[in-house]
């Protein structure tokens, strides 16, 4: 193991949410889109296209993005599914490869045109086991996170504006990312007077259904030191998994939280006080007060008193989903989460930079857990 | 509800789970068992722990424990487009297995943990669901 070789994000690259969704009859390839991406971030690395020797793709069809990229000799490709855990799962795939030499330099790109297509993510009963389901009209990840987060209200006594504060910080973060779909504020009653869509979450509970493409370029130490950018390390990444018939977790994602938690900080020497800011997959809202509990960052139970408006907004001690998250930035499904992590470490982050920034961790709780650790160089 | 739209829904009856939608019809709730004596739900190929094929349905207690419940508000199904708001309860089965189902007659003060038991709901002459109730 000590041979490993040392990985860092060189190049990231995203399209513009918010111009995007302003368009609202225009229709868009959702492979176009992660082009798009791709571009920007071989661009912000410094690279030409031929530099490029791995490429995963996650949504979009690896063959089909390959040829469109115009990439003719690859060293590796791969192509995963199009569900959130799948950022993170890219992410640690890439740096594997790197960190055990058989691949240079990877491209991580994904698509989503989940507007234009009029995606629901509901409504359909794709597998047998999810049959059975549907006879009840129970059907979508919201919903499985609902019940989730009832019974969280049962054990933990988190009344019913315990989520707010999440919806709300991620809308302040987004005023100030000129990318953001959802430029407003939020108030608290305007987050309470919301309509349930799966009772007990709100429309504001939710992520946004946009299109938009993100890429992240890693590639060796070695290569990243002659590179345009300050390269972002991967200091840890761990994952498990949790897969039953069910999205939700009749733990509350906690026991696995703790199993990949305890593996990346104990790889880094590192734990949740030495962040500068933390990026917490947000699907819907109370994910992210499991993460925060599974990872260690407020007790078990207390994450929705623990995140107060001035502890995780910018310039609280734990600042938190930065760019505004999926219910404000934009859902690129943990991908938008990656970029917004480097962009703080390197301080391109603007008027939402975090002073100082260096050490950020990234987690994904969802029936595959992932974490990792970035630092600058 | 459109009886005749969630009929279509349903899982097909097949040799795996032919057996749990007789126990249905005649008011039983069953579970697959296998070599291992744990029961699954729903039908699996396999027995899950063992990996051997050797699966029978076996009449089961009908007692469970609401796990949560949920509101649905947003139409997503054609069957239930005229149903207005309805509870899906997530109820873990005494014998183990997790499984989607409903509360009849719900009180007003559900919670978490509540004793429920099986009952059954006939939607054709072919077709009966099971639902739970609350236990007094």
């Amino acid at each position: 193991m000590s041979s490993k070789r040392q990985v860092a994000v060189v190049g990231v690259g995203q399209t513009d949410f918010g111009a995007l969704y302003a368009q609202k009859d225009a229709r868009r390839n959702e492979t176009a889109l992660g082009i798009e991406a791709l571009k920007a971030a071989l661009d912000d690395a410094g690279l030409h296209k031929n530099e490029v020797d791995g490429l995963i793709t996650s949504r979009i069809e690896y063959a089909a993005s390959a040829d469109a990229m115009g990439f003719k000799s690859l060293r590796y490709v791969n192509g995963l599914e199009g569900s959130g855990r799948m950022s993170g799962v890219s992410f640690q795939m890439a740096t594997t490869l790197i960190e055990t030499g058989q691949a240079d330099v990877v491209a991580c790109v994904y698509g989503n045109n989940g507007r234009s297509v009029q995606m629901k993510y509901g409504g359909y009963v794709g597998t047998p086991t999810m049959q059975y389901d549907g006879i009840y009209g129970m059907t979508s990840p919201g919903a499985s996170l609902a019940h989730m987060y009832r019974r969280y209200q049962h054990l933990y006594n988190a009344p019913d504006n315990a989520l707010a504060n999440i919806a709300i910080n991620n809308r302040n973060n987004a005023l100030l990312n000129p990318v953001a779909v959802m430029r407003e504020a939020l108030t608290e009653d305007q987050y309470m007077a919301s309509r349930y869509i799966a009772e007990p979450l709100r429309l504001f509970d939710y992520c946004i259904i946009n299109d938009g493409g993100v890429a992240v370029i890693l590639a060796s130490m070695d290569r990243a030191k002659d590179l345009a950018k300050r390269p972002v390390r991967v200091a840890a990444k761990a994952a498990a998994t949790t897969i039953s018939n069910f999205y939700s977790d009749t733990n509350l994602f906690y026991d696995i939280c703790q199993d990949v938690g305890g593996r990346v900080y104990g790889e880094s020497g590192l734990q949740p006080k030495d962040m500068d800011c933390a990026q917490i997959y947000d699907n819907f809202t109370p994910t992210v007060l499991f993460s925060l509990e599974g990872f260690d960052y407020a007790p078990r139970g207390e994450a929705w008193r623990w995140a107060s408006l001035d502890r995780i907004g910018l310039t609280g001690e734990m600042p938190i989903n930065t760019a505004g998250g999926h219910t404000a930035e934009s859902y690129m499904q943990g991908w938008g989460h990656h970029v917004e992590a480097v962009r703080q470490i390197r301080g391109e982050a603007g008027a939402r930079q975090i002073p100082n920034c260096n050490i950020v961790q990234y987690m994904c709780a969802s029936p595959i857990v992932s974490s990792h650790i970035l630092i600058g160089e | 509800m459109d009886t005749a739209k969630l009929i279509q829904m349903m899982p097909e009856i097949t040799d795996g789970n032919r057996g749990f939608w007789e126990g249905t019809l005649a008011g039983e709730l069953r579970l697959q068992y296998g070599t291992s004596g744990i029961p699954q739900f729903p039908d699996y190929p396999v027995d899950r722990v063992s990996l051997e094929p050797g699966l029978e349905w076996r009449k089961v207690s009908g007692r469970a424990k609401l796990w949560s419940w949920i509101v649905m508000h947003q139409k997503y199904f054609p069957a239930f487009a005229d149903e207005g708001p309805y509870l899906v309860a997530f109820v873990q089965l005494e014998e183990g297995p997790f499984m989607m189902s409903t509360i009849v007659d719900p009180p007003e003060n559900l919670h978490c943990d509540m004793n429920l038991e099986v009952v059954f709901e006939q939607l054709s002459d072919e077709r009966a669901i099971p639902k739970f109730k609350v236990v007094k």
